[in-house]
Parts: structure tokens; sequence; C-alpha cells
């Protein structure tokens, strides 16, 4: 790959969504919807969030407009590209009764070749992590795979954080590092609105010839690493993420899991919202005559009573082991199992919870507290 | 299926409102498989023709709220397999049970005539009060595709896919952003148990709590929220005396705020 990067016009960003689609790929990306931005299927720039941002905090997002028509001027939203990597619902396989056996019908998941336009670094990152789980070592999801291999990735570097962002504490931004095969810096100054793009693969760069774009100049570039800069000191949160694994292996009897545990809804929000939760539960079905089955697998949550139920009973019956055990795993177990964090600091679960349970502050408090003991010995 | 084999099906209504049992009717698509693959033996709504029990399937709708009914009910549960609730009624009580938290006599001297034809009891309760209660459908009224996959589950002998955590899983798969979050509407969602789908939050409300109490609700977290959200005490009464108003979290709950 060349270093070569370009600039695509603001009035020419149709016309690479329209290079994609010619290309197969089912565009993807932001749209407005039910007061939010969400994840949707767009076909032209008018279906993009033009003059929306997002105002976030802990349990709550709102909508603002902008003073100009930024097409990617927000944050992120409570969707995330898992709902189209890992499906919410997805039927896995149906059977047929045969006489005293059974047969297996054909799956027949045709997996949309996807663009997905708008790929926050972040999510970026929390793609890398779910390819580790699904795709990684011995047991490969086909079906995560499938859709996986052909997805084709336009990334946008953030030029403003949210109020609940703290990717620059997981190191997971706001500049797209990785994995993508364009990415852009939107730049609106004065009457001027235009992309710098850079390309990250041999497809990005034959999706590039397809769209009127000229080389950028030194001066663009640095504009857009000024804009990204700057959004990396807006970050709306902080992790100190310092040994934090040992931390909380060493403080699962805290008391704050107790306090944590009187706001918690236990409500699986955190969960559903997360770029990088993966777990599902597997649903099966009969027909009312019981000659065909079907197996469906659906998201689940650790925060459910099911989800740990074996014989007997739920091994996480309360709320505060469900809790610990959701940011234990995410910030601590993962990176036995995985090699990294769980956690991308998107900050969705921050805004997303009905009550305002922030991670940040969860961990602060258990870090401080040792602090304060520290100093009392 | 040769036709003797059938399993029997009676479906009997208590203190309700027919809702529940509709959506049997309301299957449409399905009703016809249901009806091929079980004996519709007892239901006086569908059709007068009646099969004597006992039956292997009962299904019953509708709370506890007169002497007399508080007997029928032992009678169904005599000649019942299987004994099904299905509906807020049946199962918590329903609307009725909002006499629950009031002196019923006092109600009766204002609404009738003459009040001394009336024989009811003094509290609205649901069945599994009264008679031992193989498994309970929620709702108000049920979700038809749940109470398909209930018969369905008996008739395979099987577990029936019937979730009991919240209704924000229903929100998150299909997409919903959340009402509460990004409007600031108060919602009972993060403490009512999913089945409906999530029907309100995709129409911009938030959730009544039709489902009644989730597993293991946090009732009083939310409750503080909604504070904060700008709802005052007596419209948290309110929200949590619906349909499911005497199921012990949120009966607890709205009595807390009625005894600030």
């Amino acid at each position: 790959m060349s270093d070569e990067q370009f600039i695509i016009e603001g009035t020419d960003f149709q016309k690479l969504l329209d290079a994609l689609r010619q290309q197969g790929y089912t565009t993807v990306g932001p749209t407005v919807r039910d007061g939010a931005i969400v994840y949707d299927e767009i076909a032209s720039v008018k279906d993009l969030p033009i003059g929306w941002t997002d105002e976030q905090d802990g349990g709550r997002y709102r909508l603002q407009k902008r003073n100009d028509q930024a097409l990617f001027g927000y944050v992120v939203g409570p969707h995330s590209w898992k709902k189209f990597l890992h499906p919410p619902v997805l039927s896995l396989w149906k059977a047929r009764k045969n006489g005293k056996s059974f047969e297996i019908l054909p799956n027949r998941n045709d997996s949309p070749r996807y663009a997905f336009i708008g790929v926050r670094s972040c999510e970026l990152h929390a793609i890398f992590i779910q390819d580790r789980v699904f795709t990684n070592g011995k047991f490969i999801d086909p079906h995560y795979q499938a859709r996986r291999q052909k997805v084709f990735i336009v990334a946008v570097n953030c030029v403003q954080a949210g109020g609940t962002c703290f990717c620059v504490s997981m190191k997971t931004g706001p500049k797209a590092t990785l994995g993508f095969d364009l990415a852009l810096t939107e730049i609106i100054d004065g009457q001027k609105h235009y992309f710098v793009v850079e390309v990250g693969t041999e497809k990005g760069a034959e999706i590039i010839q397809r769209v009127p774009a000229k080389p950028a100049q030194p001066n663009d570039i640095q504009i857009a690493e000024e804009r990204i800069a700057r959004a990396a000191q807006q970050m709306g949160r902080h992790l100190d993420t310092t040994d934090i694994k040992n931390l909380l292996y060493r403080n699962l009897e805290h008391p704050r899991w107790d306090e944590v545990a009187t706001r918690c809804l236990n409500c699986a929000n955190c969960t559903m919202v997360c770029p990088t939760c993966f777990c599902t539960t597997v649903e099966d079905v009969t027909d009312l005559t019981g000659t065909e089955a079907e197996r469906v697998r659906k998201w689940d949550s650790c925060f459910t009573m099911d989800f740990s139920y074996i014989h007997g009973g739920s091994v996480r019956a309360s709320a505060k082991s469900r809790y610990r055990q959701w940011l234990t795993h995410k910030l601590a177990s993962w990176i036995d199992q995985f090699g990294t964090s769980g956690c991308v600091g998107c900050g969705r679960c921050i805004t997303w919870c009905p009550v305002a349970i922030d991670i940040t502050e969860e961990v602060r408090a258990i870090r401080e507290s040792e602090q304060v003991s520290k100093k009392g010995e | 299926m040769p036709k003797a084999k059938r399993p029997k099906i009676a479906v009997w209504k208590f203190a309700s409102c027919d809702g529940c049992q509709l959506s049997l009717l309301d299957c449409e698509d399905e009703l016809l498989a249901v009806a091929g693959a079980v004996d519709i033996a007892y239901f006086l709504e569908a059709s007068r023709a009646v099969v004597k029990g006992p039956y292997d399937i009962s299904l019953v709708e509708g709370s506890i709220t007169t002497p007399h009914d508080a007997e029928r009910i032992q009678e169904v549960r005599r000649v019942s397999t299987f004994l099904i609730t299905i509906g807020a009624c049946a199962t918590a009580g329903g609307i009725q049970a909002l006499r629950n938290f009031k002196d019923v006599k006092e109600f009766i001297s204002i609404v009738y005539a003459k009040p001394e034809y009336i024989s009811t009891l003094d509290k609205s309760t649901p069945i599994a009060d009264h008679v031992k209660v193989d498994f309970e459908l929620r709702g108000c009224p049920v979700n038809k595709y749940q109470l398909i996959e209930v018969i369905n589950a008996f008739l395979n002998r099987r577990k029936p896919n019937v979730p009991t955590y919240s209704v924000c899983v229903e929100c998150k798969r299909r997409g919903t952003p959340c009402v509460m979050v990004a409007r600031g509407t108060p919602c009972l969602g993060p403490v009512t148990q999913a089945g409906c789908g999530a029907i309100c939050p995709a129409y911009h409300r938030g959730c009544y709590g039709c489902f009644g109490p989730k597993e293991t609700p946090n009732t009083v977290s939310l409750s503080a929220w909604w504070r904060k959200l700008g709802v005052n005490d007596h419209d948290l009464v309110r929200a949590f005396r619906g349909f499911n108003a005497y199921a012990e979290p949120f009966r607890k709950e709205s009595e807390r705020y009625e005894q600030r």
C-alpha cells in the first residue's frame, strides 16, 4: 500500500456510496431514527445524520442540531456493527422427522456483502476483539466468519469526542490505525467541506479509483491530524488501566460490588449495547405436530438468571455477582482468555445504562479505596 | 396423528376481560394447526360444543374474585392434567386487584343499588394462590406466539421458551433505542418481563409493565431514577399499579411510595 492520501469533496460523498453499491455491497451506516443515530441500510448521502450530533452522559443521550452540515459529526449511538456480523437472532438449522430418524435441512443463511460506512476506531478494535472470539483457534463460528470475510470497512476518524468516550484510556482511538479499507477524516472549514482519505487495502484503492479523488496535500493531512488530536483531548471519561487485571482479581470481595448492586437493574442493556459482548443462547423450537424442529441463536447476557443456570439453580443469583462477572470479565479475565481487554472505551454501557452506572467510576472507586487503605498503613 | 390420541384441551374463564382467550382465536394462520393438533374440548368463547373431561391441558384465564370461583377452580384443577394460567389476571390478580388496596365493601355500597345481592371476595387473587399451577404465562394480554409456544412445548414434552429476563433485551434485539435514555421517557421495561416483543418503546412510549415483574427486579433503583426524571410519588404509585399491581415486587414498590 502506498502512503498516499486523497481528498474527496463533501459533495462527492454520494459517489463513494454509489461505487460501493455498484460493486455489489449493501451499504450500511449511521442514520437518524427514533431519536438516536442508529446503523441501518443507507442508499443515499441524505440517509446520513447530516447536521446532527449526539450529547451523551451517564444514562442520557440526546440528538442536537449542529451549526454545520457534517455527515459524521456525532460519536457512537446505541447500535454497533455486531448487529450485522453477529446478528441478534439467527436460525442455525432446521430438522424434519423422517420415520424414526430425522434429517437436517440445509441452512439458508445467505449473508449479505456489507460495506460499513462510518466505523469509528474504537469500533474497529471491537470488531478485532470479536474476530479473536469467533474466528481464532479451534472452533470457528461459520456464521460470523462468512459475514466478516466479505465486509468492506470505511472508517471515519473522530474529530470530536463524546461525554462518555474513553478510547484514549483503552488505546483504541480516536484515529483508525488498523483493519480498514478506507479511513476518512471529515474536515469542515468555513465553506470548505471535504474528506481526507487514507487507503488501507487493495480493495480500498480500487474503490477510490472509482470516485473523484485528488491527492491530499501535506497541509490537508496536517489539518486532519490536528482535528483528531483535538478529539483525543476531549475524552468525557478516563479509565486508569494500570495493572487493572490484578487490581480487580484482588478485589473480588470489595464492598463496592454490594453498592453497585443496589443500583444495577440487571436489565442486560450494557451487554446488549457493548460492541464486544458476544454471548448467545440457543432455543430449540418445534412445530405443533412435532415433525419439524429449529434451533435459533439469540443474543444472551450474563445479567440473566438463565445464563448461569445449571441443575438446581443459577450460579450467579445475586445482582452483585452478575455485575461483578460482567465487569471483571470485560476488564480482567478477558485478558487471560483472549489476550486483550474486552473494553474499547466506546462509552455505550455508560450512556445506555438506564440508571447511569459507569464502568470507569466503578473501577475508580475500587482503585481509590486501595490507595486510601495504603495511605492508612 | 390419529384423532383419538389428540390431547384434549379446555379453556376456562374466571374474572377477566376474555382478551387472553381471544388471543388463541387471534392465532389465525396457526389456529388451524392448533385445532389439528389438539381436541378443543371445552372453549365456550369459540364453540358451544362441549366434550366432557378430564382434559390434558387446561388454559385458565382470569382471577379469583368470588367464593363461587374459589370453588370452581378446584374442580378445574381436578379434571386437568396440566393447568396453565394465561394472562395478568390469572397470574397476578389483574387490574381488578386494585380492589386489594382498598375496602371492597365501600365500592359495593357506592356502585350497586342492591349491595346485598353482591357476593364477592375482599381480594382478587391469582390462580396459583388457590391451586397448583403447572405453568404461568404472563401478559395483558398474553402474546399469541408465546401462547402457541407453551401449548407446543406441552404437546412435545419440552420446556417452553418463555424467558423471564427484562423487556430491555427485546428492545435491544430489535434495535429500538432506549426511550428512557434517548427521550427521558419513564419506562418500566428494566423491571418487566419480556414476551410482548417490546412493542411500546418501538412507538416511543415507556413500557407499562403488562407482563409483570421480571426475574430479580430492582424496582427500588428504577423508581429512584424515575424521580430524577421528574416523576412524582403519586404517579410512581400509579405506574406500578397497572395490570400487575398485586404482583409482589410491583405491589411493594407502589406501597413504598404510597406511604411516603
